[in-house]
């Protein structure tokens, strides 16, 4: 049986306030528990809350960002549950109208087709508490630090069909809301985190399945596997002549499983209404011109402009422009060094990644500057080390030897370009290796690699290469 | 002493003539005296109130005074007040101390004002009567055997037996004009948004308005002008400038017209307060205020509007006690869960009255029912908004009865929560429709005092205190002091 996956994500993207939605305490993570929740936090009689500007601000962002509409008013409601670390016994939200609505991605899939998802809407509210059961024999602890923090909620269309479609998708947003600046994206603390709706239906069918609700996803790797997992149980519950049922599930990573919640947590009527501690939020035209103009440049418009400026292949391009941070960096070197665009991108995306990746650091936090790669760069070009040369150079950079004049002085890595040189290098080896000569004089044209290494390991990889290839060619009467 | 007003108080305090600890002992005399028997007060803080009295007296000393430097008042036990118990009425904050003031106690407090204690009132304001109180009921200080009406009705005794010479109140039904009526005392609820709510617990935070119970609009004036103003912790507090009240209700009056609901006139209102306040018009009439018959064609709808939108508000208002962060905690066995945790702290904690109504608001606002009870009555606030804005646009007040009848007796009406609920049948269209009100004495029915209602448009406080002050001063209603 062919089986279509449909799936739509509910998005969580904490906003990067320095302070929380409705109160004014600290959104710093990682404090000792609760010493981060005001009154108003902690629900305490008579407070009220007050909504801070900037998370509107960082809403309208993700708005245009996005091409969604953005709402002149937007209300917000409240949701009405008990939970111990839902202080107030409910969250304040936006239901029907909320602050933006009808927008679209377009995400680039691995086979380089593009799938444009909907944005049905993104809302903001606050975050609750957490809720600590391990950490106390038979008690459970309440940790209200994040209680109040701002959210947006980002919500799709059921527009994904693949597992890796929703993760490309996930991707795409966690990109976009680091561009924005509105999300530090940190989801080991839990900064961004999504909701999977997944159904199945048979292929050409036209009704949508019954869907479950996998919660609390926080990385992009679980949001792959829960879906792939959730698809599967669903496809043998059918075919197994079964019905799925509408429910909450958690996936748990360890046993590869998916299992519903329970019952209690999520059979729920809300009783959502309008909060009548807060007014509607307006927003006027001024407002939306300022923050579009605010507006960076964003994944795909810089992804175009690689291709276009630097004459970048798509891959690349995409790889570069995920991380603002990490296009950034490539830019200035590019600009930089005399190298091509193309060279410094796969310095950047070669061994730089590959450094931070080992080292487990952020661009940020590079130990090498793009200076500097641009600087080591130039030393390729103009033939004063080679390409293999240079990349011992950089890892002597990384490791902090010096600057990159220093490093190829101190090591001698100057490379050997002048012919007389390398000609006497060249008639050593031809001298030392009789039987492979009489191999490549018999036709066996590999075997020149062979001698051309033999040079390199005798001139201790200085020797310029190319140069080194002529003069053997033309020694053996080859040229 | 206690039968002056604060503005002759502070007058008083100014000239040296008494000491503002001269004042607080006096007052907290009186309490001592009287309170067993009205129960006005949940708790007296005199240490605070000698302290705060001897620190105004060293300002009034160095010449330092403001507004009310020394003057003593009591605050409805519905603000938090740092470091003094603030039970809301209920059993539910009886161990609740507030780490914080109101922004009402703060301005108040700023301005110099003394705190003498904190008053009874209705389990979190839910009641007409004071008889939901976990504290017991207050008595009418007129008769002790009737309510002083509810829900301020300790601010409303207090200072109808001149326990304190004013006192703090809110009010979201009627809770500061119905007990001012059945009191014989002038009671104000502003405008919404007039005064901030911050530190008010709330019941239904699209009604409810803070405001003063005081034995004149004079006196009211200068409270308010203390209290009012915006305040950016509360998101609802108006952005406007507060006027000087406490001048302009001396300014001399102007032409007004005061529009007269005929309907309010009809079959509900007791025959004996009818006259009274026939007589009462009659007297504004003769101050040079116009009469003229009006209609306000869907206040009739008031009650059952207002018992769908406060109740579905309160029952998410009141959600937050759960005995997990403060507030009443049960005794609880290992092994029992998290609901029975929440079952036993809330069903402990809050009255029959207040479990009614979370009952209620949680019934309007459920699935299948949200659209025909709450949307609904959003919908007929709107018509009663709109009833007042059109008669606003011929009339400057809309005057009425405040109350159907004068006090009734304890435990009279307790049985029949409907009968209870109209008596607050004139009072509830200017909280729907968010506007000033006060209520003053005008008349004795059967020996207790009858209230006169004014209604006026938007942010009208100045021009609502300055009718009432002009009547007060042709009339001694409001003079008029209980026998014990």
């Amino acid at each position: 049986m062919d089986w279509e996956i449909v799936i739509g994500l509910e998005i969580h993207s904490q906003l990067a306030t320095k302070a929380k939605i409705f109160s004014g305490a600290s959104t710093t993570y990682g404090a000792a528990p609760n010493s981060q929740a005001s009154l108003v936090d902690l629900g305490y009689p008579g407070v009220l809350p007050v909504l801070n500007a900037e998370a509107v601000t960082m809403a309208v962002k993700f708005g245009l960002a996005t091409n969604c509409e953005i709402a002149r008013r937007s209300v917000f409601a409240r949701k009405n549950y008990f939970y111990p670390d839902l202080p107030k016994g409910y969250q304040i939200s936006q239901y029907e109208l909320p602050i933006v609505h009808g927008g679209r991605v377009d995400v680039v899939l691995e086979d380089g087709s593009t799938r444009t998802v909907e944005i049905v809407r993104a809302h903001l509210e606050e975050d609750a508490g957490k809720s600590l059961h391990e950490d106390f024999a038979g008690m459970s602890g309440i940790d209200l630090n994040r209680a109040g923090t701002g959210l947006l909620e980002i919500v799709s269309a059921p527009d994904l069909r693949s597992a890796a479609e929703a993760g490309a998708y996930m991707r795409k947003i966690h990109a976009l809301v680091r561009y924005l600046e509105i999300c530090d994206g940190n989801m080991q603390e839990g900064s961004f985190r999504c909701d999977a709706n997944v159904s199945v239906r048979r292929r050409g069918e036209a009704k949508l399945g019954t869907r479950t609700e996998l919660k609390n996803l926080n990385s992009f790797r679980f949001v792959e596997k829960a879906i792939e997992i959730e698809a599967a149980r669903q496809i043998e519950l059918i075919e197994g002549g079964g019905r799925v049922v509408q429910e909450t599930r958690l996936f748990d990573p360890d046993r590869e499983e998916t299992r519903p919640m329970r019952s209690k947590e999520e059979a729920n009527d809300y009783r959502y209404f309008p909060d009548p501690d807060l007014l509607p939020v307006t927003i006027d035209e001024q407002l939306i011109a300022r923050v579009r103009a605010s507006l960076p440049e964003l994944p795909d418009q810089k992804r175009e402009r690689f291709v276009r400026d630097y004459a970048l292949p798509a891959y690349d391009a995409g790889v570069l422009t995920v991380e603002r941070p990490l296009a950034d960096y490539f830019e200035t070197v590019a600009k930089a060094t005399k190298a091509t665009p193309k060279i410094a991108a796969n310095w950047v995306m070669g061994e730089l990644a590959g450094a931070l990746n080992r080292d487990g650091l952020g661009v940020g936090a590079a130990r090498v500057s793009a200076a500097t790669l641009a600087a080591l760069l130039d030393k390729i070009t103009s033939g004063t080390i080679s390409g293999k040369i240079a990349k011992e150079v950089f890892e002597a950079l990384w490791s902090g030897e010096g600057t990159v004049d220093e490093i190829i002085e101190k090591r001698g890595l100057v490379q050997i370009s002048d012919s007389a040189s390398i000609d006497k290098l060249v008639a050593e080896v031809i001298a030392a290796n009789a039987a492979q000569v009489e191999q490549f004089r018999a036709g066996k044209q590999q075997v020149l690699g062979f001698l051309v290494g033999q040079v390199m390991k005798a001139s201790r990889g200085k020797a310029n290469p190319q140069q080194v290839n002529d003069a053997l060619r033309k020694q053996l009467g080859a040229a | 002493m206690h039968t002056r007003t604060l503005a002759q108080l502070a007058g008083d305090l100014r000239a040296r003539r008494v000491s503002a600890t001269e004042l607080a002992r006096h007052f907290l005399a009186r309490i001592e005296r009287c309170d067993e028997t009205l129960n006005a007060f949940i708790t007296v803080t005199a240490e605070q109130a000698l302290a705060q009295a001897a620190a105004a007296d060293r300002r009034l000393a160095k010449g330092e005074a403001t507004l009310l430097t020394g003057i003593p008042l009591a605050h409805k036990d519905i603000f938090c007040t740092a470091g003094v118990k603030t039970s809301c009425g209920s059993r539910m904050l009886e161990n609740f101390v507030a780490p914080y003031d109101a922004t009402v106690v703060e301005r108040l407090q700023n301005a110099g004002a003394v705190m003498l204690g904190k008053t009874n009132m209705d389990e979190f304001a839910m009641g007409s009567s004071n008889e939901t109180s976990f504290y017991g009921p207050v008595r009418n200080p007129w008769n002790h055997a009737l309510v002083p009406g509810g829900s301020s009705g300790g601010s409303a005794a207090a200072v109808a037996a001149r326990l304190a010479p004013a006192a703090t109140g809110t009010d979201t039904g009627g809770s500061i004009r119905q007990p001012a009526a059945l009191s014989g005392i002038t009671g104000i609820k502003p405008t919404y948004g007039r005064v901030s709510r911050y530190g008010m617990i709330a019941f239904a935070s699209s009604l409810d308005q803070a405001g003063v119970l005081t034995q004149s609009a004079e006196d009211a004036a200068l409270l308010l002008e203390a209290m009012a103003g915006f305040d950016e912790r509360d998101s609802t507090s108006l952005d406007e400038p507060v006027p000087r009240y406490s001048q302009i209700v001396g300014e001399p009056w102007d032409d007004i017209t005061i529009g007269v609901p005929e309907s309010f006139f009809d079959q509900g209102l007791d025959a004996d307060n009818a006259k009274a306040l026939r007589a009462a018009l009659a007297e504004l009439e003769k101050l040079g205020a116009k009469l003229k018959s009006i209609e306000l064609p869907n206040i009739h709808l008031s009650v059952p509007a207002y018992y769908v939108v406060a109740p579905a508000e309160a029952s998410s208002n009141l959600s937050r006690f759960d005995g997990v962060r403060f507030g009443h905690r049960a005794e609880l066995a290992t092994g029992e869960d998290l609901t029975t945790f929440y079952m036993r702290n809330r069903g402990e904690g809050f009255g029959a009255e207040v479990k009614r109504r979370i009952l209620t608001g949680t019934y309007v606002l459920s699935a299948g029912y949200f659209d025909a009870y709450y949307l609904q009555a959003q919908k007929v606030r709107k018509l009663i908004s709109d009833d007042f804005t059109r008669a606003f646009r011929e009339v400057d007040f809309v005057a009425g009865p405040t109350t159907p009848s004068p006090a009734f007796g304890l435990g009279q009406k307790t049985s029949d929560p409907i009968e209870m609920y109209l008596n607050d049948i004139y009072t509830i269209g200017a909280n729907l429709a968010g506007l000033p009100a006060m209520s003053m004495p005008c008349g004795f029915v059967r020996d207790l005092p009858v209230g006169l209602q004014l209604v006026a448009p938007p942010l009208a406080e100045a021009q609502l205190l300055k009718v009432g002050h002009h009547f007060q001063q042709a009339t001694d209603w409001h003079q008029r002091v209980p026998a014990s």
